[in-house]
């Protein structure tokens, strides 16, 4: 008889211990899901709490986009070259936060021959990865068509960068700009393999993702990004949306834009003017 | 000083933030570890859960080389990221809409799982050896006992009740974590060679062979170093499932490569061009040929023909230790391969990895042994060989 209650006291430790168990792991997942419900980050910065704290600014009364009209690009670079001082990029081939393409179609050929400022035969004709100049390489070809296609983060409506980032360190801002907190990144470059257009890179100064941010320090002080402010031709446009006198909303409302990549359901902000077929 | 980047020579149009591959090998080996997690917890559910009495050899073997790969799987995640003393941001704030997010509750949560079913099914062993050794070890042996002594038939009734439910829980988990490791993948819409719905179903039967196959070659392994027979009738058992998953795995990524041509979506001329190019050797005859094909023929072989004793034996460890370079393979060129083929759809990167640095081939083959030094540490304190009085199948269910 002693052996019998022996041994029911202790199943009633062993359910006892194995209940307790239970409990502690039911409160640390509702616990922790209690965590992600109310912080910040998690929320995609939609509350009035993750206002940016900028003098006179309020991010709800615009709505931010950019135009680039490709049939005025005339593949100076100074674009590239202002990104780079302006947002302390890594003054190399590897890491740009804005681009240009340069496409051209040879006579004879079917696919365009497309490089940019980073392919080798471009720096070796600057001298250096921090010199930007596309080489004069098809000066002796018969070029039937060429052209130049300024790229930069669309800040898409729906961005897939945003939507597989695991900390929501990387959110849409209520104007319409995707920006990234540097300081909340853990690095793990999912949002790199996520964006279809090469805008994400990894900064291995900070080992952190960087990208494109339209120049949202000067844009919320009603300054124009510096890649806009130093297009000596206009093809780069950016704007207010909200603002229907803006030039943005005249460049939309006056042309057939076109996005790139439209299939991917991402819905870019960066409408563009005198793209072609192969471009994407 | 260890460069800060390492960048890839491409050919053709690459975007010019693709130069620097973001993934690299240790990504290859998170899928792969979590892989042999899965197949491994497989064989031994076969046992706990369907009785497959012929694999009770390997049982309790199987769930310890589950537990060590899972011990070791965060780590080439922890050492790919950028800053990875902010890991548990992904677990104080997850972000709902990452597929990513979840990992990191899912991984803790199938560690508990199989900590806790080894702990059940080697409370037996640690009893006897608390009460049966001295000094140092019999206080270690306790305190694995959690003060629980009882070894009565009603006591171990109620073991195997727990031992059932946590392997009847942990067969979807392992899957499900599987599986979704292959759903992080194949989501991803901006790279066509990833962008598939088999995807997961492919990295779900890829791990269970590759599984099966490592414990099939740590098993003859430890038969030899143990200098005891090795079980036949559990390694044919071990044998058949190999076989018979690999028919679904190579089913499904026939399936998957045949669709993803067929389809020829926007860029399928430069992937043609990638896979009869750079991919021949690491895709058709390493992956297809020399690991999937030839152990399949082979297998197939010795169930036609009967194969016994030692020729069965070197066959099947043979054709095992092709699988997992196959799946290694298949990993990498999953991971690897996908990030080759350039976004633009016109051109091609060459990734060439560093020997040295955090993620050098190096740190990945550190990566790799840890899970085997884990395995030989814990069969010191837990014998997965020696009889522990449980039993499985449907017979003891609730």
């Amino acid at each position: 008889m002693d052996e019998r209650a022996e041994l029911d006291k202790h199943e009633q430790e062993r359910r006892d211990f194995l209940s307790r168990l239970g409990s502690a792991l039911a409160c640390g997942a509702a616990a922790a899901a209690t965590a992600g419900s109310v912080a910040p980050r998690a929320s995609a910065a939609s509350g009035e709490s993750d206002k940016p704290a900028i003098p006179g600014y309020d991010w709800t009364k615009h709505r931010y986009a950019f135009g680039v009209d490709a049939t005025k690009c005339i593949g100076c670079l100074r674009c590239v070259e202002a990104c780079k001082k302006e947002n302390n990029v890594a003054l190399d081939a590897h890491h740009f936060r804005t681009w240009v393409e340069r496409y051209v179609y040879l006579e004879g050929e079917e696919k365009p021959r497309i490089d940019s400022q980073q392919d080798p035969v471009n720096i070796e004709a600057s001298g250096s990865e921090r010199e930007y100049r596309f080489a004069n390489r098809y000066q002796d070809a018969a070029v039937e068509k060429a052209f130049f296609v300024p790229k930069l983060c669309n800040h898409c409506t729906h961005p897939a960068c945003v939507q597989v980032c695991p900390t929501g360190a990387t959110y849409k801002t209520e104007d319409g700009v995707v920006l990234i907190d540097h300081t909340y990144c853990i690095g793990c470059q999912y949002c790199v393999q996520a964006c279809p257009y090469g805008a994400r890179f990894f900064d291995e100064r900070r080992n952190v993702t960087d990208k494109c941010t339209w120049c949202y320090h000067r844009i919320t002080k009603g300054m124009q990004p510096a890649c806009v402010e130093v297009c000596p031709v206009g093809a780069r446009i950016f704007g207010d949306l909200n603002d229907k006198q803006s030039r943005i909303s005249q460049f939309v409302q006056n042309n057939r834009v076109y996005v790139l990549r439209p299939e991917t359901g991402n819905a870019p902000n960066v409408f563009y003017v005198g793209t072609d077929k192969d471009v994407n | 000083m260890e460069p800060l980047f390492h960048a890839s020579p491409f050919t053709g149009y690459v975007y010019p933030n693709e130069t620097i591959i973001p993934w690299t090998l240790l990504i290859v080996v998170y899928p792969y570890l979590t892989g042999l997690v899965a197949g491994a917890f497989t064989v031994s559910s076969l046992y706990q859960v369907f009785g497959f009495q012929r694999l009770k050899p390997v049982a309790h073997f199987a769930l310890l080389v589950s537990l060590c790969c899972m011990i070791v799987v965060p780590l080439p995640l922890l050492l790919h990221l950028g800053h990875p003393e902010r890991a548990f941001n992904a677990m104080i704030t997850p972000h709902t809409t990452s597929a990513f997010a979840v990992f990191a509750y899912a991984a803790a949560f199938y560690v508990v799982l199989l900590i806790l079913e080894t702990w059940f099914v080697f409370r037996p062993f640690i009893v006897r050896e608390a009460q049966q050794k001295t000094g140092l070890l019999s206080w270690f042996y306790s305190i694995l006992a959690l003060g629980s002594y009882d070894l009565s038939e009603k006591a171990m009734r109620y073991d195997r009740k727990w031992i059932f439910a946590l392997a009847i829980i942990g067969m979807p988990a392992a899957h499900g974590l599987h599986g979704y490791v292959g759903f992080v993948f194949g989501s991803l819409k901006s790279r066509e060679w990833w962008s598939s719905d088999l995807m997961p179903a492919i990295f779900l039967f890829s791990a269970i062979i590759s599984g099966t196959a490592l414990l099939i070659v740590l098993y003859v392994v430890m038969c030899k170093l143990r200098k005891v027979p090795v079980d036949v009738p559990c390694l044919k058992g071990m044998a058949f499932a190999l076989w018979g998953f690999m028919m679904f795995t190579l089913l499904l990524e026939g399936v998957e490569f045949a669709s993803l041509v067929y389809r020829g979506r926007e860029g399928i001329d430069i992937i043609l061009q990638f896979v009869k190019g750079p991919l021949v050797i690491p895709f058709f005859v390493l992956q297809f040929g020399l690991g999937s094909a030839l152990p399949l023929l082979v297998l197939t072989f010795m169930i036609w023909r009967g194969t016994n004793g030692k020729p069965l034996v070197a066959g099947v460890v043979a054709c095992a230790s092709l699988v997992l370079l196959a799946v290694l393979m298949m990993r990498y060129n999953v991971v690897i391969g996908g990030q080759e083929i350039s976004k633009t759809g016109k051109g091609l990167l060459e990734y060439h990895p560093p020997l040295f640095g955090r993620e050098g081939l190096l740190a990945v083959a550190v990566v790799l042994i840890l899970p085997f030094v884990l395995l030989a540490g814990l069969m010191r304190l837990l014998s997965p060989w020696e009889e522990t009085g449980t039993t499985a199948g449907f017979s003891v269910a609730p």
